[in-house]
């Protein structure tokens, strides 16, 4: 597992928890872990943020909402898009974790949970509508990168389950 | 002064993945199955994120009115340095799998090098691009198993799919001369070296998805140079329409 430190302004942190992922509403970007750091000096703010894929088209998005909001309070914005180190599903953070569950997309396991699915080795994707672990990988690729296409055996309930990436 | 050899290798990596991107985009909304084609449409958007990357860098480096798109959009046929493989058209889904495939296998390969590259950018990119190409291996092996190990027809059509782009194999394993003066600064990354590997890694899916591995006296090469196939010309017509049409124009 990749741990590095987050160097976020104690300040920041309620303006910062305000904005969302775009194609995941509940989530914010901070319980995401896509924000690396955010300095304040004067009255400037360098955020850093490194995207989940590569082609992630929120990215752009995720930096405008940023900008926004942090001018909203005042300050002025400077976006860094950072590459290294690589962003993990490790770092979406507990409450992350449950409010992806609560909207109904089953969060990351392990890297090999959807393959295991496929071939039906292990089962252990939770369906997000009744809890049941009989549940089948549709598909790896799913509505967008960072996610794969599942199917309840059981309450028939189709959901997206969130890629584990380490 | 710029450094005009990193600049050509952050090319001839780069153009690779902006290619086959626009190839696998091509498929949108024409894929066999919605699966398939939102799994092909997904690999094509990781491809396109990490061309982004190569090319800001590269036209950091180009400096001047030099961007991403510039970089992208508005270079001549003999500019681009992708390999042949890449630019093969879609032919059926058996052609999209096999190429998809014989790309994947290097491109693990090589980015798992590039990862250790003395530049901290490109060492950046291909870590995160890595764990992305893991999964498109992982996809396209998946098909090369099912259509080989499938019905009598996916199976001759994933063989003749085979049989064709296997000719296009030996050129990834080329040094450009951009490659070994990359490789003498401890940039880039010694691709002669992965080529037993590469082979070996084909033969182990091949023979499970029961293919029969092809045998080929004569290689095509020309991409890394810049001579492409006939096919590059129709690819980039599409591609740089709207900016060969309307210059400068913004999304």
């Amino acid at each position: 597992m990749t741990t590095t430190e987050q160097n976020i302004d104690n300040k920041l942190i309620p303006i910062l928890e305000q904005v969302s992922d775009p194609e995941i509403p509940v989530l914010s970007i901070m319980d995401m872990g896509v924000v690396r750091s955010a300095v304040l000096k004067n009255n400037k703010v360098k955020v850093e943020i490194t995207p989940t894929y590569s082609g992630c088209p929120a990215m752009d998005v995720i930096g405008d909402d940023i900008k926004k909001a942090l001018k909203d309070e005042g300050y002025e914005v400077e976006i860094d898009l950072i590459l290294y180190p690589a962003w993990t599903t490790d770092w979406i953070t507990p409450r992350g974790r449950k409010a992806l569950e609560d909207y109904g997309i089953a969060a990351p396991l392990s890297e090999t949970a959807d393959k295991e699915a496929l071939l039906g080795n292990k089962r252990i994707v939770k369906c997000t509508n009744c809890g049941s672990t009989n549940t089948r990988l549709v598909s790896q690729f799913g509505s967008t990168a960072c996610k794969a296409q599942f199917q309840c055996e059981d309450c028939l309930e189709p959901f997206d389950y969130f890629k584990c990436l380490k | 002064m710029m450094n005009k050899n990193l600049y050509n290798y952050i090319l001839g990596v780069a153009d690779n993945s902006l290619i086959l991107g626009q190839r696998l985009g091509e498929l949108c909304g024409h894929g066999p199955s919605l699966e398939t084609d939102i799994a092909l449409t997904n690999i094509s958007l990781d491809l396109l994120g990490q061309v982004r990357g190569y090319y800001q860098y590269a036209a950091k480096i180009l400096g001047g009115n030099a961007s991403e798109d510039t970089i992208a959009f508005i270079r001549k046929e003999r500019d681009y340095k992708n390999v042949l493989l890449v630019e093969q058209p879609n032919t059926d889904f058996a052609y999209v799998i096999a190429r998809q495939f014989l790309f994947d296998v290097y491109h693990v390969l090589f980015l798992d090098q590039l990862q250790h590259s003395r530049d901290l950018t490109l060492s950046a990119i291909a870590k995160k691009s890595l764990k992305e190409a893991l999964y498109h291996k992982r996809f396209s092996s998946d098909w090369i198993k099912r259509l080989g190990d499938g019905t009598d027809e996916s199976h001759s059509r994933i063989q003749n799919a085979m049989n064709d782009l296997w000719v296009f194999t030996n050129e990834l394993f080329q040094l450009t001369e951009a490659d070994k003066e990359m490789l003498n600064e401890g940039i880039g990354v010694d691709v002669t070296q992965l080529k037993a590997d590469y082979y070996n890694q084909l033969n182990d899916v091949l023979n499970e998805a029961t293919i029969e591995i092809p045998e080929v006296k004569f290689f095509q090469k020309g991409g890394k140079e810049g001579v492409h196939t006939e096919h590059m010309g129709y690819i980039l017509a599409e591609m740089q329409y709207m900016q060969r049409a309307y210059p400068n124009m913004e999304w």
